[in-house]
């Protein structure tokens, strides 16, 4: 296969599956436990995290290469993503008020909420410091926020069977719900020895 | 000039997505009805929750539609509903303003304490622990949670007594104590003059004798002394019929543990005397 390829595939898999940013990073932990209720949810979650994660980490890249860096202004990288973000949300809730009134409804208070996900940040900023080109960074956060509605979507499948299941007293609501996450993270190491 | 680069690059950068978002707002703009909007200018904006609806724009947005009552929103009081009703049309003849009000006389040394409390100075978190300094297991454990959710700041623990004290002035019958009171010793009560047993206790004669001062030892006195019937025992708890109810004061002044009390002198029921509204006397727990 073709190296830049091959790279690009070792790229979006480890972004995918090695370094699951929720399993393996440990990062956006809030939306993961919040919007995992249900299945549906946790598609739409998925599905407006993956279009602001692509967008800011392009419109950041862009920034942060032809603006940011030539300036000396790294130090400034916080506010101006931050920035990016929160426009990107906005955008996406005027776009789906107007087009998908009721996805709109549905995502509810999560999505203004998309603005403090960590995770969104935290691809942003490894965007950069890896040193990536635009199609990689692209391809990189499409393989994140690919991981991410994995990750969502196992638990929300998982969390959907436990309502039927029989849980000891104490660990009822979130204590079970985290060990489930736990026991999913320690799936998940399992990937660690795909990529050489 | 180390500062002005970048307050220049933030500058711009935040003008440009402003425009942007502004840009796409006008090309994107969702029409709303009107009449919500308007609605939504007359609601407190407190966007407390107490009516039911996530905020006060989804609130306006179902008055508008006619899917909730011109006085769906306990904060905004007779004045609000008013104006609403003007707006849409409908008739405000069944609005009766809620106030809470504490149904619980068991302050410090009143009611026994069996125990002293170190924790967490919260009524959840001592009710979660299922054991209470309080030896009575219906009564008000005073550690002002009602005090902290009070969006409008109508709730003052007494120091001396360790009870709340609710000023009917700023209490707009939200109903956040309510919901919040892990011992159901705060109830809403229409704000017009009425008579209101103050004990929640289920437990028998002996076992409140024991505890509390004033608290309902069951002993039926007003049910015998209510001269036109308005006063039942049902289910081991004093039940009041308030459209029976005269005023008389007999049973007020027959109950041998004084737990059964007159609310308030207020003036503010009838609608066609709005002005009125807002100076109800202050109730004390």
């Amino acid at each position: 296969m073709d190296a830049g390829l091959l790279t690009l595939l070792k790229i979006f898999l480890s972004a995918a599956f090695v370094d699951n940013i929720i399993l393996a990073r440990y990062i956006g932990l809030c939306p993961y436990i919040g919007m995992s209720s249900s299945v549906a949810n946790s598609l739409g979650m998925g599905m407006a995290v993956t279009f602001v994660m692509v967008l800011a980490s392009l419109v950041t890249w862009v920034l942060w290469n032809f603006i940011l860096v030539p300036l000396h202004l790294e130090y400034l990288r916080i506010m101006v993503f931050i920035l990016v973000i929160a426009t990107l949300v906005q955008l996406v809730e005027i776009i789906l008020k107007k087009n998908l009134p009721n996805l709109y409804r549905a995502m509810g208070i999560y999505l203004p909420l998309i603005t403090t996900n960590c995770a969104i940040l935290a691809v942003t900023f490894f965007g950069v410091d890896y040193g990536y080109g635009p199609l990689q960074v692209a391809i990189y956060s499409i393989g994140v926020a690919l991981g991410f509605t994995v990750a969502l979507l196992l638990l929300a499948g998982i969390r959907e069977k436990l309502q039927f299941s029989k849980v000891p007293g104490f660990w009822k609501g979130y204590p079970i719900v985290f060990i489930s996450t736990c026991l999913l993270a320690l799936v998940f190491v399992g990937f660690k020895g795909l990529i050489k | 000039m180390g500062i002005a680069l970048p307050g220049i690059v933030v500058g711009v950068l935040g003008l440009l997505f402003g425009l942007m978002l502004g840009w796409f707002a006008k090309k994107f703009a969702v029409e709303v009805n009107p009449l919500a909007q308007r609605i939504e200018e007359i609601l407190p904006g407190a966007n407390c929750g107490a009516c039911g609806y996530p905020g006060c724009s989804g609130l306006a947005k179902a008055i508008a539609l006619g899917n909730a009552p011109v006085n769906a929103c306990p904060v905004g009081g007779a004045r609000v509903w008013l104006e609403i009703s003007k707006l849409v049309g409908a008739s405000v003849s069944e609005i009766k303003p809620q106030r809470a009000l504490l149904l619980c006389q068991g302050g410090r040394g009143t009611a026994q304490e069996f125990a002293e409390y170190h924790g967490i100075e919260d009524c959840r978190a001592v009710a979660v622990l299922g054991l209470s300094p309080k030896a009575c297991p219906f009564g008000c454990l005073g550690y002002g949670t009602c005090e902290r959710v009070c969006p409008f700041g109508a709730i003052v623990i007494d120091k001396e007594e360790k009870l709340p004290v609710i000023d009917w002035q700023k209490c707009t019958g939200c109903g956040k104590c309510v919901r919040e009171c892990p011992r159901n010793v705060l109830g809403l009560v229409s704000q017009e003059d009425q008579v209101v047993v103050a004990c929640t206790s289920l437990q028998g004669a002996k076992e409140v004798r024991a505890v509390c001062k004033k608290g309902c030892i069951k002993c039926q006195l007003c049910v015998r002394t209510c001269p036109v019937g308005a006063i039942s025992f049902k289910e081991g708890r004093i039940v009041i019929d308030h459209e029976k109810c005269t005023l008389c004061g007999a049973c007020v002044e027959k109950c041998p543990t004084k737990c059964i009390v007159f609310v308030s002198r207020s003036k503010c029921v009838a609608f066609s005397d709005l002005k009125s509204i807002g100076e109800p006397t202050g109730v004390k727990g």
